[in-house]
């Protein structure tokens, strides 16, 4: 059976896609799935050729029928999310902030509203090399982006069982909120991806406090280490104290922005960042394999 | 004036750009600050604000009376979220998935179902010097900071000059940030993942008609990101500040310090400042 790596971090723009898309280059027998849905990057990253495209529904809109409306107001007033305004004694829905729960459709004296289906994105099936990577596009300004999250893990375990892939790399979504912990929901290991700012290790025990919630196992990495050695030295300390693993340290290494210019893993190149993160997959995948370190 | 600060990408300097902003702005005029990225809020980290107000914000979690249910499942079927379900035990509510939308109350045939508030973050407003800054923070394990941006654009004072730190992404609460703005800075990174991203925001806001203009963080003379430039021309749109890749920037911010108290980089700040018009207003 397969086992699942999230990696995630909270603040964004850390290293999650630069850490996920190495993990992906150096395991031999994974498959890849980007799961930042409303800012996927990662399949950028590597020559793929689009294999099956698949539509997602994500919820419902309201949508009212302006010639059965009596202007009542009842639906305004109903309303949670203030998705229902009056101009004119005219009713209109907007359909960025209708979440779609249906309590306007039930309350409408006369039927002049109904749920539809919204097509909030799509998610795709590309292949690379002798494997896979399941990527999506969240329509700009959606909110089921949790939903579609789920979607293409679930995809992703198929394909994995049916191709008896041994790992999948989950490249998490930012923050704390839906779509970051339906990255890490029942994944056999997160690697957490923090850099040493104050902002960073501010956003990395939220995370942290979030992993534990939801009753992961996780480990840190440190990023862009040496930018702040006195903040680099105090995660060491909290995460000592904290009794939390640390899987690695990755230097500043301009050599990331070439590699992402030239589309491609870091681990595709000779740099003092590849080489730590080849010790943090070897680690990582002891982790995984159950074996002692 | 509402100014929202949104990148798409995670990382590429919203919050260096709200803050240092507020900082310039406020020299010469009141400013509020409202840091709506309430997953992972940072911009109260630099500055030292004495916050005076702090509330609760609360969804109305649906609470059933096993006694007086029937277990009929009429709550179940007209949930969109699947967030409750009758088993022949009783009636399940699952917290994490409800919206607060009461239809499940609204249906009840034998009103068995109640609602109670319950928080789900928190609200904290205060002020430093001329700034008056608001900030959303949410519960770990809540899935959703929408109603959070909400209720801290309700709090809020409304100053004629405002700033909004978006979340990243391209979602629901970035839509939420960017009702009723009146400009918005797309701060993006000269990089592929930077150009993806700021595609998606940029077609938000378009969708959204609001006035924007484009800020490169990290920008490296030297280097030209042609595809990054083929977008700005292709979509007519107006750049309106280069920040330069610098070591010198990563060690201050990663110390939560404003980098425009170091007189070379306040100009660049007062330029965005000048540039969208703030002082007109």
């Amino acid at each position: 059976m397969f086992k699942q790596i999230a990696v995630v971090s909270g603040k964004g723009g850390t290293g999650k896609t630069t850490l996920s898309a190495s993990f992906i280059d150096l395991f031999n027998n994974s498959i890849g799935v980007d799961c930042d849905v409303d800012a996927s990057n990662l399949f950028l990253l590597f020559d793929t050729k689009l294999e099956k495209q698949y539509d997602y529904y994500g919820g419902k809109k309201a949508v009212l029928n302006s010639e059965k409306c009596i202007s009542c107001g009842k639906c305004k007033t109903l309303c949670k999310f203030e998705a229902i305004t009056e101009k004119n004694s005219e009713f209109l829905i907007d359909e960025f902030s209708c979440e779609g729960c249906g309590r306007c459709v039930i309350n409408c004296p006369v039927g002049a509203i109904e749920l539809i289906d919204n097509r909030a994105g799509e998610y795709y099936k590309s292949s690379r090399e002798n494997t896979f990577l399941i990527h999506a596009n969240l329509e700009p300004g959606e909110e089921t982006s949790g939903g579609l999250v789920a979607e293409v893990r679930k995809l992703a375990n198929k394909i994995a069982k049916e191709e008896n892939h041994e790992i999948v790399i989950i490249d998490g979504s930012p923050g704390i909120g839906c779509p970051a912990t339906s990255s890490i929901t029942g994944v056999s290991y997160v690697v957490i991806v923090t850099e040493p700012s104050i902002s960073g290790i501010h956003d990395l025990k939220r995370i942290i406090d979030t992993a534990k919630h939801f009753k992961r196992e996780f480990g840190i990495v440190i990023n862009k280490y040496d930018i702040n050695a006195e903040n680099t030295k105090y995660i060491e300390d909290f995460c000592k104290n904290e009794n939390i693993e640390i899987l690695g340290k990755i230097p500043f290494d301009k050599n990331i922005m070439k590699a992402t210019n030239e589309k491609n893993p870091i681990t595709k190149y000779v740099s003092s960042s590849s080489k730590e993160i080849l010790l943090i997959s070897k680690k990582v995948l002891k982790i995984i394999r159950g074996e002692k370190n | 004036m509402k100014i929202a600060v949104l990148s798409g990408k995670g990382g590429t300097g919203k919050t260096l750009i709200s803050t240092n902003l507020a900082n310039v702005i406020k020299e010469r005029k009141h400013v509020e600050l409202l840091d709506c990225d309430v997953e992972e809020p940072n911009s109260s980290l630099f500055f030292n604000i004495k916050f005076e107000k702090e509330v609760k914000v609360n969804l109305d979690i649906p609470l059933v009376d096993n006694e007086i249910c029937n277990k009929c499942g009429i709550c179940a079927q007209k949930c969109q979220f699947g967030a409750i379900n009758s088993f022949p035990t009783g009636t399940l509510v699952f917290e994490t998935l409800c919206h607060g939308c009461s239809v499940c109350s609204d249906v009840c045939p034998v009103n068995a179902i109640k609602t109670e508030e319950k928080d789900i973050g928190i609200i904290k407003y205060g002020a430093y010097k001329n700034i008056n800054f608001g900030e959303g923070v949410l519960n770990i394990g809540k899935p959703s900071g929408v109603k959070i941006i909400k209720k801290l654009k309700h709090f809020s004072k409304n100053l004629d000059i405002q700033i909004l730190d978006s979340p990243p992404g391209a979602s629901c609460s970035v839509v939420e940030t960017l009702k009723n703005v009146d400009f918005a800075l797309l701060v993006t990174e000269p990089t592929p993942f930077g150009l993806h991203d700021l595609k998606a925001v940029q077609e938000i806001v378009s969708l959204m008609e609001i006035e924007h203009a484009i800020v490169i963080n990290k920008y490296e003379s030297e280097y030209e990101y042609k595809e990054m430039n083929q977008f700005i021309k292709e979509k007519n749109l107006k750049v309106i500040q280069k920040i330069p890749f610098s070591n010198e920037i990563a060690k201050i911010y990663s110390k939560s310090e404003l980098i425009s108290e170091n007189e070379k980089y306040k100009k660049i700040f007062e330029e965005i400042a000048e540039k969208v018009g703030v002082y007109n207003v």
